[in-house]
């Protein structure tokens, strides 16, 4: 793509440092959001931009925003960047090579719900980066762009970080809310919404670190301008990564609405030498199998193509899979993740993870035969709707969806060859 | 007398100032990773220490070691050597990348080195599945990434490693 919204490092080298950034429009747009534009009308241009949640929902994110009550304080604003979903890896580019703009973003998200304290939750893998942030923050402290009354007027703001320690799950909003202070890192009964009762109980907005990178820019170019990128429920660009059985895996910023086709074989190079496209996972171990022929590589990628194959965008962690790729096995890793990261909290998915993965390793170890498989295809559907967060729902995707469409390949493990002897 | 407290007061205040004063229970995980950089993995006493500064039960600290997987509650080898073998990876050949570093080690997953100093672990996305073969270097309060290994590199990362801890045992570091 000639054009970056998000990756814009790819095309200004140095824009990881503060005067560079400065020198391309850098903070312009939330020095004229705090001595310009009421509150309100931040969160109506990204209402109007049509912006939507990059972390795998898809919610419109200014929406999200104007659920903030006006009559209880403080406001919280806490950036998702707990990235930990089996390939993704686009949150992580962006804090490393683009990190101001992330930072103008949760700014901005700040002032449009008029918080003095946001977070960065990061899981503490990323060690580095929080320390990398850290810098950062304190250098926009020293230029004057972050700390008390801003610019000249009453507006506070500081921003921390807050190292997760290896929880999957702590993606999950309420469960990152629960860890941020200082809890187990467990889902939370919903209602009541984080918009109303979020962090310490006060109204919070958790937004996705692409998410916020998006922000500055809609403030600065106008909503109207956004709408020059992607589809009409789809607006702008997304990051999506690129993982799997395919030549130059990696982060490819594209519009909203870029085919499969183009993704995978245009920029990604398509898959190895003498081999075919079996399949995509396109939202990491959280989704459905797709299978590929020359028809499904022509569906757009947005929120809404892919309901078709009871499939969604999710963070657009787009693993591709070749032939070589036996769906037995890819079950059982999936499987055996989920319930390495099930939190416990609730039965169905604390139950049903740990019996899916023993069902799945009997598979593959060429101890089982088609009976378990039909009882692993049972247990993942009575699975299905009872869970208190969408994990448990997730970890049942590519379990059905996989002996739903590649039966022959369970069959050919537990008739004639497991994987693991 | 809290040695955590009386060794590192900057340093936990500075933690402390991040979270509202009436919720300090916020802090418990940075003060883990902070007992756990000092001795390596967090002791009873550090948990005992850190619940004091919090004004929480010891329970609650010791629970939230639980849950977490980059906290140790046991020593553990110096560093950690943990390998990502999840989907993305594994059909990068991470399977395959983990199997011929416990041979040339002579150990097994989850098992210390003879000399104390490195654990292989299998490990959940790290976000690196784009660089596959990769794992992390967990220790000396530090975690590292290295992208795009083969078995030799791996090995040259491990040995520069031995010879930082054989350095320092000798006074020469």
């Amino acid at each position: 793509m000639s054009e970056y919204l998000i990756l814009r490092h790819r095309a200004i080298p140095g824009l990881e440092r503060l005067p560079v950034y400065l020198e391309h429009q850098g903070f312009a747009a939330f020095k004229k959001a705090v001595m310009e534009l009421p509150p309100a009308q931040v969160i109506q241009m990204v209402k109007d931009s049509g912006l939507r949640g990059r972390g795998g929902a898809g919610f419109p994110t200014g929406l999200k925003w104007s659920f903030l009550p006006n009559d209880l304080w403080p406001h919280y604003v806490v950036a998702n960047a707990d990235e930990s979903e089996p390939g993704t890896f686009k949150d992580r580019e962006i804090m490393e090579s683009n990190p101001f703009q992330f930072l103008e973003g949760l700014m901005i998200a700040a002032y449009a719900v008029q918080a003095n304290v946001a977070y960065i939750y990061i899981r503490g893998e990323y060690w580095h980066i929080a320390r990398w942030l850290d810098q950062k923050i304190a250098e926009l402290e020293q230029a004057g762009l972050l700390g008390e009354r801003l610019f000249g007027t009453d507006y506070s703001l500081r921003i921390y970080t807050h190292l997760g320690a290896g929880a999957y799950i702590c993606g999950e909003e309420t469960a990152l809310l629960e860890s941020l202070e200082g809890k187990l890192g467990q889902p939370r009964l919903r209602p009541p919404f984080p918009a109303t009762a979020g962090l310490y109980n006060r109204p919070t907005v958790v937004n996705n670190v692409e998410t916020l990178a998006n922000v500055p820019l809609i403030v600065l170019n106008g909503p109207a301008w956004y709408h020059n990128y992607g589809t009409d429920k789809s607006p702008g660009t997304k990051v999506f990564s690129l993982s799997g059985c395919v030549n130059r895996p990696g982060n490819y910023e594209l519009p909203f609405g870029v085919t499969f086709r183009e993704l995978i074989f245009e920029h990604g190079g398509g898959v190895p030498e003498g081999r075919t496209l079996k399949a995509v996972m396109t939202a990491g171990a959280s989704s459905v199998l797709i299978p590929m022929d020359e028809s499904v590589l022509d569906t757009p990628m947005d929120y809404e193509s892919l309901n078709k194959f009871g499939g969604s965008l999710g963070s657009a962690s787009v693993i591709v899979l070749d032939d070589s790729v036996n769906m037995a096995w890819l079950t059982q890793k999936t499987v055996n993740f989920f319930k390495h990261e099930s939190c416990g909290k609730c039965t169905p998915c604390r139950e049903g993870t740990y019996w899916m993965n023993r069902l799945a390793e009997r598979i593959v170890r060429g101890k089982a035969g088609l009976r378990e498989v039909e009882l692993l295809y049972q247990v993942a559907r009575q699975m299905q709707g009872k869970c208190l967060c969408a994990l448990g729902e997730f970890s049942t995707l590519a379990v059905v969806s996989s002996i739903d469409r590649f039966r022959a390949d369970f069959e050919a493990v537990v008739t004639k060859e497991p994987i693991y002897g | 007398m809290n040695t955590l407290r009386a060794k590192y007061a900057d340093e936990i205040q500075a933690i402390l100032a991040k979270y509202p004063p009436e919720h300090k229970r916020s802090a418990v995980m940075p003060l883990l990773y902070l007992a756990q950089r000092e001795a390596g993995y967090v002791t009873v006493q550090a948990m005992a220490e850190i619940a004091e500064i919090l004004e929480i039960s010891i329970t609650d600290v010791a629970s939230i070691v639980g849950f977490y997987t980059l906290y140790y509650d046991q020593p553990h080898g110096r560093y950690h050597i943990q390998v990502c073998t999840d989907l993305p990876c594994a059909l990068r050949g991470a399977e395959d990348f983990l199997k011929a570093l416990c041979q040339a080690l002579g150990v097994e997953v989850g098992q210390v080195t003879p000399d104390g100093l490195f654990v292989i672990e299998e490990v959940k996305c790290i976000g690196a599945c784009h660089r596959a073969p990769v794992f992390q270097v967990q220790g000396d309060g530090e975690i590292v990434f290295h992208e795009n290994q083969t078995l030799e590199t791996a090995l040259a990362v491990i040995e520069a490693l031995r010879q930082k801890a054989q350095q320092e045992k000798e006074g020469t570091a």
